[in-house]
């Protein structure tokens, strides 16, 4: 068993749309979150959305930390590369993403800025240790699965007294983000395919709100293609027998308290930031994490006294509403057109995780012709 | 972003690394997340470090559903 290929079965998966459509009652709608841009990316790439019934309408959620991270932190991360003497490390992901002005890491590294892609945070702790001489940023993005990594490269950096290097903080949580698209107005949204990764971290207690305070059930979910369907059948079928709870589909790596090692980790080192702005949501209260004051040393917002600019997205960018599930991707005016990967104007389109450019990429093609 | 793809642990090394394999690829990864992994476990791999430990009943258990719902509703089908 290698955990991949036996969840990509054919049959099988024609099993699950058989029983997903024999308990779908025909004249409700079913309006489902996939809120972590993996599954969203995952769904289209496999055609899941090709064997749902009709009545099951999938909305693409934020959970994209590139996508929704604010325009104004990607230009300090491009105020801070072009510091001289500054080496800014990050993820991949991270480097392509226009800030307010245009401009990319990447293309900051084209001319002349120290830009490093990093596979991991330890990474970067040894091109600190390669130049002693220089000031070694990492650019922590993401959710609960990258933040404990993050905290395990600050502390190995403070065991090895590397005072060249700090961490450009811009981790945000799940749960919190789930609340606020909750208390969005009008929006259209019956469960949760809950982020099995995120969950390995933060189990399964963490989503008990959105069952127990909205009504809404939450089925956590692998990554496979079986997997999500499964996960969309349990949904469909606690929302007929009128429950909301959290259940777990993705038994296989996610315990039901989650990782305490990690939790443990995330509680030393960070602390909640009040309020973050989201991309395309706005601001959230508790919904971000910055370094405990003991950590200061190594917080590179306090030691390059960094200033974060607000920037809004395009006023005809329609991201909000479709992070809420009130429209598609289709229904906003900029889509494939001025909006495109190569040319995000929002946060939908940004990565190949939002739910824009997963559609562009998979799914538009396949719905004109329908 | 939160992509993370199952490995086998080849070898365990000092200061909690290990080798792992992932898709015929051998990596260096962390095991500091992660309590008591033995060669042979595999573990759920994300940005180097090691999130989980895959349960193998578990997955077979899945598996064996998914089974019997295609017997059931592939099977209904044909009669």
């Amino acid at each position: 068993m290698k955990y991949i290929n036996e969840f990509r079965d054919g049959k099988l998966a024609q099993g699950l749309a058989r029983a997903i459509a024999a308990e779908v009652e025909p004249d409700r709608r079913y309006h489902l979150m996939e809120f972590c841009g993996g599954h969203t990316h995952a769904l289209y790439r496999n055609g899941i959305m090709g064997l749902l019934p009709e009545n099951i309408q999938m909305v693409h959620g934020p959970g994209c930390p590139v996508c929704v991270l604010p325009m104004g932190r990607i230009d300090a991360a491009i105020a801070l590369a072009n510091i001289p003497d500054v080496i800014l490390c990050s993820y991949a992901d991270m480097l392509r993403v226009p800030g307010a002005k245009g401009t990319s890491l990447m293309q900051a590294r084209g001319q002349g800025a120290d830009v490093r892609m990093l596979y991991s945070p330890r990474d970067a702790l040894e091109i600190a240790r390669q130049n002693p001489e220089r000031e070694v940023v990492f650019f922590a993005i993401g959710f609960e699965t990258t933040t404990p990594p993050t905290a395990m490269a600050l502390l190995e950096a403070q065991q090895l007294e590397l005072s060249n290097f700090s961490i450009f903080c811009n981790h945000v949580l799940t749960p919190p983000a789930m609340r606020g698209i909750l208390a969005q107005p009008n929006v259209l949204l019956d469960g949760f395919i809950g982020p099995g990764h995120v969950s390995t971290i933060i189990g399964m207690q963490a989503y008990v709100f959105a069952a127990h305070e909205y009504g809404k059930p939450v089925v956590i979910s692998g990554f496979e293609p079986l997997d999500l369907m499964r996960a969309i059948q349990m949904l469909v079928r606690q929302l007929n027998e009128g429950r909301a709870e959290v259940e777990n589909e993705y038994t296989r790596a996610v315990p039901e308290q989650g990782n305490l090692r990690a939790q443990a980790l995330m509680e030393q080192v960070f602390e909640h930031r009040p309020e973050f702005e989201w991309r395309g949501l706005g601001t959230i209260p508790d919904s971000a994490l910055r370094l405990r004051e003991c950590y200061a040393d190594f917080d590179a917002e306090r030691r390059f006294d960094l200033q974060i600019d607000n920037a809004s997205d395009h006023r005809a960018c329609e991201c909000a509403a479709i992070l809420c599930g009130l429209k598609q991707p289709r229904e906003c005016k900029v889509f494939g057109t001025v909006c495109t990967p190569e040319h995000p104007l929002g946060a939908c389109m940004v990565s190949s995780e939002g739910a824009c450019a997963a559609y562009y990429t998979y799914g538009r093609y396949q719905e004109r012709e329908s | 972003m939160c992509l993370a793809l199952p490995a086998r642990v080849l070898k365990l090394q000092d200061a909690n690394m290990a080798t792992v394999e992932v898709g015929g690829v051998q990596k260096d990864i962390s095991l500091g997340l992660l309590e008591d992994v033995a060669i042979g476990d595999y573990v759920i791999v994300h940005v180097g470090y090691a999130l989980s430990r895959i349960d193998e009943e578990e997955a077979r258990n899945t598996l064996a559903m998914f089974a019997e719902i295609e017997q059931r509703f592939c099977r209904e089908d044909s009669q």
